[in-house]
């Protein structure tokens, strides 16, 4: 086989594959910068998944879909909040209790409405984000290395890929250029900084989480009828845990968090293109060493092997005003 | 009131009053301090001065009473609201983003705009004037955890100021600087003050009050109990009505009859985590039958001096010998069988866990002992002798399965002497042993240190309490930027050591 | 002021307040069983009588309750250090294969009494292989423990996944799991002690791990409040400065209870493979290590409550169960919606109702007084 063919078709399937964790992740950046640990985005990656399939389904609109993955997403990120936030309970334990709802709602839900065993029904074509050719792909195609780039990595993808994309510069311009982002970075640091200085904490820290439940919101829609045409249970299979160890490896900074996530899904698509195969002088390599790969080298990278991570100071106390 | 200031009012408090549950934390409270003064409020720890000024940067509402600024009065609810009534505030504890810029801490809260690019310009303008007009250079530039404590403070004070702030409050300012640094503080704020702003200082070392204060008032139990113009009155004066009767300066001791050394420091060298030294080539004896007694500044190096001795933190160079034998690489616990005990400065955050019951408490450091059981806790053992130490210590209530929070300061701090001293050790530091302590048990807990020295044992006592040090000490060393900078007898004169814990005179 | 230091009689503490959480999380759940059209008394009575009607669903129930006895004691042995075990789900996965190695190699030879006790031992110590290296990073490394444990979940799901799909596997077979084990290696059901109530177990896998987990409650409880290992621990959980001044090695702490940790977590692969299945699946924890998470903080990281909470969830588990059968609008999957709110109520959501009970405390506590 052409190996260079090859590595393009990895190359696509790995941004892809990389996409959902880039909202993910970058959802998680906004929550966790802001001082609130997240392991809930597995939750809100699939109950958005699931209200945009459903939503799809039945609009034949995906952009209706969309919208009512964000609308959702935000819904249990504001429950989130509302333990952690208002109530200063642990946040470790709010998130774990929103992923069984998630993974129990979506299924009993998708039971209930559709009878076909927690899948949604098949979301028609109009209700779906198909691939867009970006101009001149095909034009493009015939030329020697670069066409093939363009036309099947950069050209091809559906819109989501291209916004998360986009996302990448906004959250940066977001967190380092705007009054919001200045402030969001302070309260995950200090707290007790931004309430001196005459800013209500709970308020901040409710509007970082709705950014999170905003782009987590993208990253189940795009699971869902980007990826798929339905919803499938227990879909994100994990996703949000590796976009979680995706941001820590990127230590909490937006762009780094895109080549982490690059990474974790060539990782991904490079595991599926060698079910089975076998590379010259080392043999078969089990598919199973490329899925464990993210999260043992997020914990190479916590032991402080790869510099130093340090995640944000005031992550996971409850602020306490009274002193 | 027995002073009226000259001035126009900046800021007046009428009949402030405050209660947490049965704690009358502000009593009745009336003030008024002029523009462009430095009104100074001394008091001890727990006198109410931090809850005043809570409630006037808007942290808690009082219950009853009004805030008059420049004569009208004001509703502060919260810190925005206080920021916006030119009340600036400068933490005991900074309330800085470490991992900001300077430029970036002080915008906070004060960006100008949902975007930051223009604010960062005209901030950048207003530091320069800042800098112009009370001497205040920073590098705006400059990351806050890698600056000085001296110079984080002065981020503290220019945030106050770019917000417009004509009246600033210090809360404890001096508590982490260092002599040097707290001079320049000063000079700062007279510079502020001759520009017109008002300047409250809370504290409670008199000494301070002497040096800058314009007027003072002391707080005792809720209540302000006097305000004087600061040249009108005396140390001896506020020092009496801020401990409500006569300082007891001497406490009943006889000679001392030191013996064989029990204890020895030799070149020592301690650094903190940020790599600091802390301990600088420190050398030392304490022999049996004798209280040697460190004065100092607090943050001078004795914290550090006595954590490397008991173990807890490594030096990084020298010798400490405990009965005759190197303690390098020991643990605490390996020292407490050496016959080290040790009194931490900080019952709270060491001494004791507040959420156990007494009994636990009474052997925690000591309970790897046999006499409290093998691989098992023996119970019985332990709480049987909890309970005749709470006897003969008159710990109070006398209930060994009380929860240790429940008990007063006066009381944890029994418990925590009682566990060291009824070890019968060789050597004994001390850290610190009656802050927050009431007078009765000061008192008490004098009586046992010098107990323990007249049964022949080495005492080394760390105080920030200069008194404290003169009354009970034999011998005194004084320590500054993590030096030993001279030894003086105990009946040294407070002056004398007074200069040479602000490194002055040796 | 604030109601947050107002101390509260034991009786609410440990019983008024989780038992209203309680009762939120059923009620919020009721929500959902009524939203697909499902009458929720009738859902909540079908449960009841599922898990406990018959000496079967009993069994079932005590069987769910097992697991979580383990996985509870895993999350609270960890916590009374200040440490959070969130690994105790892959713990235990990795556990499994411990007990099965213990039974595949000794299940030809000897019975099943001799094979026990190697396998106890076996599952604990591929348990606590599996917390170490998070314990190690935690102790020496400053990674937080939280972050490790999750990433090792995962790790140990690939690493099974292989021993399963490449070398434990039955030859010719399709399905990843290891051989059936001989009567040796299986743990005996517990016919005896539902027949003492006179009922009849049936085809219920409740088996002799109920009993292994009930003696690890107890040493557990002495571990903790009764040598001097737990004194330190406690120390160090609640005031890791206090720890360092009594003398308490902060690395040699955490390995330990991680260890103890991940050992009870292993443990709880005993029950499903070989008190149940007798043999290795894929994916046999399926969850139980977070719901040890949520036993754990219900029962207040206290042995008898962790008994109590797990209790609790097994009959969710069982209940939930049979009331699929009985109404096919309602999934299984339900419980998972149920232990999701009642992890949300009593949990995070611990301290919501305190300042209104706290109020009416005080308010009952003050009119007989002042009624004079």
């Amino acid at each position: 086989m052409d190996y260079f063919e090859v590595f393009i078709s990895i190359l696509g399937s790995a941004i892809r594959l990389s996409i959902p964790l880039l909202f993910t992740a970058l959802a998680g950046l906004f929550s966790e910068r802001a001082g609130i640990f997240d392991i809930g985005l597995e939750g809100k990656m699939l109950v958005s998944a699931f209200a945009s399939a459903c939503v799809a389904y039945y609009t034949g609109n995906a952009w209706a879909g969309l919208g009512a993955g964000i609308v959702t997403a935000i819904l249990f990120s504001m429950l989130h909040g509302f333990a952690s936030i208002t109530n200063r309970g642990n946040q470790i334990v709010s998130g774990v209790a929103l992923n069984f709802i998630a993974a129990g709602l979506t299924i009993v839900l998708g039971q209930a409405w559709f009878s076909q065993g927690g899948r949604t029904g098949q979301v028609p074509a109009s209700g779906r984000f198909s691939s867009i050719t970006l101009p001149g792909a095909d034009m493009m195609r015939e030329v020697p290395i670069i066409g093939p780039l363009y036309a099947n990595v950069i050209s091809g993808h559906n819109i989501l890929t291209y916004i998360a994309f986009l996302m990448v510069p906004l959250s940066w311009w977001i967190l380092y250029r705007t009054r919001f982002g200045l402030r969001l970075r302070a309260v995950g640091e200090n707290p007790g900084a931004v309430d001196t200085a005459g800013i209500s904490v709970s308020w901040l820290r409710y509007r970082a989480l709705i950014v999170t439940g905003f782009l987590a919101g993208f990253a189940g829609t795009y699971l869902a009828i980007a990826q798929s045409a339905a919803f499938i249970n227990n879909m994100s299979a994990g996703k949000g845990y590796i976009a979680l160890a995706a941001l820590i490896f990127a230590k909490w900074k937006p762009v780094p968090v895109m080549f982490a996530c690059l990474l974790f899904g060539f990782l991904d698509a490079f595991a599926n293109f060698m079910q089975g195969k076998s590379l010259p002088l080392i043999g078969e390599v089990p598919v199973q060493i490329f899925q464990a790969l993210p999260y043992i080298l997020t914990c190479v990278l916590l032991a402080g092997f790869i510099g130093i991570a340090r995640p944000p100071k005031a992550g996971g106390v409850p602020y306490t005003k009274e002193r | 009131m027995s002073f009226e200031p000259a001035k126009e009012p900046a800021i007046e408090l009428v009949g402030i009053d405050k209660k947490f549950g049965a704690v009358h934390a502000n009593k009745n409270i009336n003030l008024t301090v002029a523009k462009g003064s430095i009104h100074g409020i001394i008091g001890e720890n727990g006198a109410g001065k931090s809850t005043l000024m809570s409630i006037l940067y808007g942290f808690y509402q009082a219950d009853e009473g009004e805030i008059r600024i420049s004569g009208k009065p004001v509703t502060i609810r919260d810190s925005q609201a206080a920021i916006s009534s030119g009340i600036g505030m400068v933490h005991q504890h900074f309330m800085l983003v470490e991992n900001f810029t300077v430029l970036e801490n002080v915008m906070l809260g004060a960006e100008g705009g949902q975007l930051l690019r223009r604010g960062v310009a005209s901030a950048r303008k207003e530091l320069k004037r800042l800098e112009a007009d009370y001497g205040l250079d920073v590098d705006p530039d400059a990351v806050i955890e890698e600056l000085p404590v001296g110079r984080q403070q002065r981020v503290e004070i220019l945030k106050a100021l770019y917000r417009g702030a004509e009246i600033l409050i210090l809360d404890e300012p001096t508590g982490v600087l260092t002599p040097p640094e707290a001079d320049h503080l000063f000079k700062v704020l007279r510079v502020l003050r001759d520009q017109g702003k008002t300047i409250i200082l809370i504290t409670h070392k008199l000494r301070e009050i002497m040096a800058i204060t314009d007027t003072v008032s002391v707080m005792r139990r809720g209540e302000i109990v006097a305000t004087r113009k600061t040249a009108d009155t005396t140390v001896e004066e506020l020092a009496e009505l801020m401990v409500g009767r006569r300082v007891l300066l001497r406490v009943e001791k006889g000679e001392a009859d030191p013996g064989k050394v029990l204890l020895s420091v030799k070149n020592l060298t301690v650094k903190d985590s940020r790599g600091v030294t802390m301990v600088d080539d420190v050398s030392f004896e304490v022999r049996a039958g004798e209280i040697v007694g460190i004065a100092g500044v607090a943050g001078n190096g004795q914290s550090e001096l006595l954590e490397a001795i008991a173990g807890i933190r490594k030096p990084s160079s020298g010798e400490i010998i405990v009965n005759g034998q190197s303690i390098a690489g020991s643990d605490p616990a390996m020292l407490r069988a050496l016959g080290l005990a040790h009194i931490p400065e900080d019952r709270h955050h060491m001494g004791l866990v507040l959420k156990f019951e007494e009994y636990e408490n009474s052997i925690l450091g000591y309970h790897r002992d046999r006499r409290y059981g093998g691989a098992m806790l023996d119970l019985d053992a332990i709480r049987k002798q909890a309970e005749e130490q709470i006897v003969k210590y008159d710990i109070r209530p006398p209930n060994a399965r009380l929860k240790t929070a429940n008990f007063s300061g006066g009381n944890q701090q029994k418990i925590v002497v009682a566990r060291e001293i009824e070890r019968d050790p060789d050597v004994l530091i001390i850290g610190q042993p009656t802050r927050g302590v009431d007078i009765g048990a000061i008192e008490f807990i004098h009586k046992r240190i010098i107990d323990t020295r007249d049964a022949g044992k080495a005492v080394l006592l760390v105080s920030v309490e200069l008194d404290e040090i003169r009354s009970l000490s034999d011998r005194i060393l004084v320590m500054f930027a993590g030096k030993v900078v001279g030894e003086k007898s105990g009946e040294a004169g407070e002056q004398t050591l007074g200069l040479m814990m602000a490194g002055i005179a040796a | 002021m604030s109601t947050a230091s107002v101390p509260l009689p034991g009786w609410i503490n440990y019983g008024v307040i989780p038992l209203i959480n309680l009762a939120l999380a059923f009620f919020f759940s009721g929500i959902v069983v009524w939203a697909i059209g499902e009458n929720p008394f009738e859902a909540l009575q079908l449960l009841l009588v599922g898990a406990l009607g018959r000496g079967e669903g009993i069994g079932f129930t005590l069987f769910y309750t097992t697991s979580f006895i383990f996985t509870g004691l895993s999350v609270a042995v960890a916590i009374h250090s200040g440490l959070f075990n969130i690994g105790s789900e892959g713990q235990a996965y990795l556990g499994g294969l411990g007990a099965a190695l213990v039974a595949l190699s000794l299940d030809a030879y000897v019975p099943w009494y001799v094979t026990m006790p190697f396998a106890v031992i076996g599952a604990a110590l591929f348990g606590a292989a599996c917390a170490a290296i998070p314990a190690w990073l935690q102790a020496k490394r400053g990674s937080h423990v939280v972050i490790t444990t999750i990433m090792f979940n995962f790790i140990v799901s690939s690493l099974m996944n292989y021993v399963l799909v490449h070398m434990l596997i039955v030859p010719g077979k399709m399905a990843p799991e290891s051989r059936t084990f001989l009567p040796g290696g299986q743990l005996p059901k517990l016919d005896w002690l539902i027949a003492m109530f006179g009922g009849k177990l049936g085809a219920a896998p409740l088996n002799f791990s109920f009993l292994i987990a009930l003696i690890m409650c107890f040493l557990v409880w002495v571990l903790i409040w009764r040598t001097k290992l737990g004194y330190e621990m406690r120390t160090l959980g609640i005031s890791p400065s206090a720890a360092s001044y009594a003398g308490i090695g902060y690395s040699k702490i955490v390995m330990i209870t991680m260890l103890i940790s991940g050992g009870l977590a292993g443990m709880m692969a005993l029950n499903p493979v070989m008190g149940a299945s007798a043999r290795l699946q894929i994916e046999f924890v399926g969850g139980a290590g977070f719901v040890g998470i949520a036993v754990s903080l219900m029962g207040r990281n206290h042995p008898a409550g962790i008994v109590l909470s797990a209790l609790l969830f097994g009959i969710l588990y069982q209940g939930g169960a049979e009331l699929s059968f009985d109404m096919p609008a309602i999934t299984r999957d339900m419980i998972v919606v149920i232990q999701g709110m009642v992890i949300l109520f009593a949990g995070a959501l611990e301290y919501m109702l305190r300042p209104a009970i706290v109020r009416a405390y005080q308010q009952f506590a003050r009119s007989p007084a002042g009624g004079r």
